[in-house]
């Protein structure tokens, strides 16, 4: 180590399994709120975090993807293998490596902690989940495994408070022997030597966690039998696929009904806002800017927070209670069907969220071909930034009527059934593609299931405050700066002497709208739809608030008050409506969608080939929808 | 490879593969042989994965669950942890009856 890298913290690793609760104690040790979830394949990439440790020295700590072994089978897998390596550019190998395992799985665990030993470097190794271990039944004898190891071992509880106060205490230990050892040994800090396994090493390692288990734990523990008999439901081949589908129903139903009222609230609370202003400020430009352009088009956007967080809840508790890995189980066959990956399920999942997470979650799959299937149709999944729409659509268009006794309304199944009808395109899309490009066998399911863990509900809570906090953030930045612009390109120039139609027509973004007119004519779509598109590709949800805005501005006196559902109602015709739906269903995917796909496949190719397949797919369907509802309505 | 001979089937003679397990079947790992397994991994691969997810000589196995269609995959327990895998590749795995 040069002078100058003894100035840097000191880098800590850490590394285990999937799914044995690396993110957990890395937000235990640094504080941060990194995602921590009940199923493998969370962390996709790694984090740095920092803390300082109890004798005052300043750590860095990475958080890495779980793997089993250092021969990365995936993306994610090969982020661990060269940060562990220090085959990272620029970057050495960690100065100590924390080994986390899951204490209720030691057989499965104990032996990437023993491929990694070999690598000679410092090693801690952090036996994790102690309280589910206990639970158990588990006995493990730290003390002799740390002499049979022959390295520290300390039981953490990473999600308890001070549940890793002995891994700190640890970490200054390890450290100060490790800055020793680095100090008379220079080569620490070339990449260290390791080497694929072959089947014989692993068959070696194996032997020897079974000689650890044999000597240092008195008893393994029963297996969670509440697991087992919930799984014996879940995982029934019938009731298990109809649990799911309604589990999936059941959250687009909620996304409606629960919202319905919070969303009424700030409805009153934004055009109460809207009413003061215009009743305090005089007439004018900054009066229009402030109602019109920001009230109107954050206001149209704010209004749909319940409904994301409806959304997220139930997300954030399927992802906690271990589900997810079982989605995955039950629908392999089935997503077999169109070729892909029953992992692909998770990815899939996330992209109703948002797509760039959902791209991001890929990286679990090992094989490229799947991979790429995958993150080519995630964006069809239907993100919570295109839920505004179709909320406002279905509220403009589709009766309020209750179903089969009042047990579903109509919005909710029109809701459904356009979520379904990305999904189903989705489908279609991944069988083509695997038919064509992607040909090829599928990678082999080898997936650990999970224990089910209850969701803790401060979690949920901490989760959803954490979206709330991003929603917002959004709408008061990205969208709000939109929206000025938009009601500045909606405003000026002003109309001309005499004329007739509202100002709006004679403004930059009429002429921008009147442009794209003639283009989009054919599908039925306004020239006021035409100019929310455009904001629309930077972030979705602004073309609502761009409605917002353009409506209010061309409302005359009376109108004023009406909601712009109202507004959408009056001035368009129902095929219009539901070919702008059946646009959105595949809506040429936002910028950030765009550049994740860039930068997971290392090129524009794929986001190109996505655009164009994507507005491709959106024009046609919109065509369709279009002259198939005029001619029968 | 695994050191115990099988015939080009893949599977022992007498003996059965973990592909061919029904539901509550518990069995032992005697080996692991990927030949006469179609996938689409490099020679060796599958074998090693198996192994890495605790798929070795002397585990304990029980079929827990079985997915839909064809019963395929199954979910089953490998001593203290569940795995899902496709009936396909578990024809990898060697059993015999548990003890
Ligand atoms: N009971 C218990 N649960 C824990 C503990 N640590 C983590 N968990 C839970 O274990 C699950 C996995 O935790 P993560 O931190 O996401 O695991 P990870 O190792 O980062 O997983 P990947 O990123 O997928 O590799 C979550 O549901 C955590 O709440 C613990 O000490 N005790
Ligand atoms: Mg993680």
């Amino acid at each position: 180590m040069s002078v100058l890298d003894s100035a840097l913290p000191p880098r800590i690793a850490l590394v285990g399994n999937p799914n044995c609760g690396k993110t957990a104690l890395f937000n235990a040790l640094t504080g941060s709120r990194q995602k921590v979830a009940n199923y493998p394949g969370v962390t996709v990439e790694r984090k740095i975090g920092h803390f300082v440790s109890p004798l005052g020295r300043r750590v860095q700590v990475i958080d890495l993807p779980g793997t089993y072994s250092l021969r990365a089978r995936s993306p994610d897998e090969e982020v661990t293998r060269d940060v562990v390596l220090g085959r990272f550019s620029h970057e050495d190998s960690p100065d100590l490596l924390v080994c986390v395992a899951d204490a209720t799985n030691l057989r499965l665990n104990l032996r990437l902690v023993v491929e990694l030993k070999r690598l000679g470097r410092p090693i801690i190794l952090a036996l994790n989940m102690m309280d589910a271990a206990e639970k158990r039944g588990c006995r493990i004898d730290a003390a002799a495994l740390s002499a049979a190891l022959g390295v520290p071992v300390v039981p953490t509880v990473a999600i308890r408070r001070g549940g890793v106060q002995p891994l700190l205490e640890q970490i200054d230990g390890a450290m100060a022997m490790a800055s020793d050892a680095a100090a008379d040994a220079a080569e620490n800090s070339a990449p260290c030597g390791w080497s694929e396994p072959s089947s014989r090493d692993l068959r070696a390692y194996h032997q020897e966690v079974e000689g650890l288990l044999a000597g240092c734990v008195a008893d393994a523990g029963l297996p969670p039998l509440a697991t087992r008999r919930v799984d014996a439901v879940l995982l029934h081949p019938v009731f298990g696929l109809a649990f799911l589908f309604l589990v999936l129903f059941l959250m687009f139903q909620a996304v409606f009904a629960w919202a319905e009222a919070p969303m009424n609230l700030i409805d009153g609370a934004v055009s109460g806002l809207k009413d003061w202003v215009a009743a305090t400020l005089p007439d004018g430009a900054l009066r229009s800017l402030l109602t019109d352009g920001i009230i109107a088009g954050v206001g149209s956007v704010v209004i749909f927070l319940p409904q994301i967080l409806v959304l997220f809840f139930f997300i954030l508790v399927l992802e906690a209670t271990g589900y997810l890995a079982r989605a995955a189980f039950l629908l392999d066959r089935l997503m077999g069907g169109v070729g892909l990956h029953g992992r692909a399920f998770i990815p899939l999942l996330s992209s109703f969220a948002c797509a760039v997470p959902g791209v991001m979650a890929a990286r679990t799959i090992e094989n490229r071909a799947d991979r790429l299937a995958t993150i080519m149709i995630a964006p069809l999944m239907t993100c919570s930034a295109r839920l505004p729409v179709y909320t406002l659509l279905i509220a403009a268009f589709v009766p309020d009527r209750p179903l089969l006794g009042g047990l579903v309304g109509l919005p909710g199944l029109v809701m459904f059934a356009l979520y379904a009808a990305g999904i189903l395109s989705a489908l279609a899309v991944a069988f083509v593609l695997k038919g064509t490009v992607f040909k090829g066998a599928r990678e082999p399911l080898l997936m650990e299931l999970p224990a089910y863990r209850l969701p803790n509900p401060r979690d949920i809570a901490l989760g959803l405050f954490e979206r709330a906090k991003v929603f917002l953030a959004r709408a008061g930045t990205t969208i709000f700066a939109l929206m000025i612009v938009m009601w500045f390109l909606a405003s000026f120039p002003g109309a001309p002497e005499g004329a007739t139609e509202p100002a709006i027509q004679y403004s930059i973004a009429g002429m921008i709208g009147h442009a794209l007119e003639p283009l989009l004519a054919p599908i039925g779509f306004t020239w006021q739809i035409a100019v929310a598109l455009v904001p629309g590709i930077a972030a979705r949800e602004v073309a609502v608030g761009v409605l917002g805005t353009i409506y209010a501005l061309s409302e005359s006196g009376d109108a004023l008050q009406s909601s712009l559902a109202g507004a959408l109602a009056a001035s368009w015709s129902l095929p219009t409506a539901l070919s702008l739906l059946a646009w959105y269903v595949f809506a040429p995917q936002c910028v950030a969608t765009l550049s994740v796909v860039k930068r997971e496949t290392n090129g524009w190719f794929w986001p190109a080939v996505m655009f164009a397949y994507m507005i491709t797919l959106a024009y046609g369907a919109s065509f369709i929808t279009y002259r198939v509802a005029s001619a029968l309505l | 490879m695994s050191g115990h001979p099988t015939p080009e089937t893949g599977q022992s003679p007498g003996g059965r593969h973990l592909g061919e397990l029904k539901k509550g079947e518990r069995a032992r790992v005697t080996g692991v042989d990927e030949r006469g397994v179609v996938t689409t991994l490099p020679e060796g691969e599958l074998e090693r994965r198996m192994i890495e997810m605790g798929l070795v000589e002397g585990s304990h196995v029980e079929v827990l669950h079985e997915a839909f269609p064809g019963r395929d995959p199954i979910a089953i327990r490998v001593n203290e942890h569940t795995l899902a895998l496709r009936r396909a590749e578990a024809r990898a795995v060697l059993v015999a009856p548990a003890a």
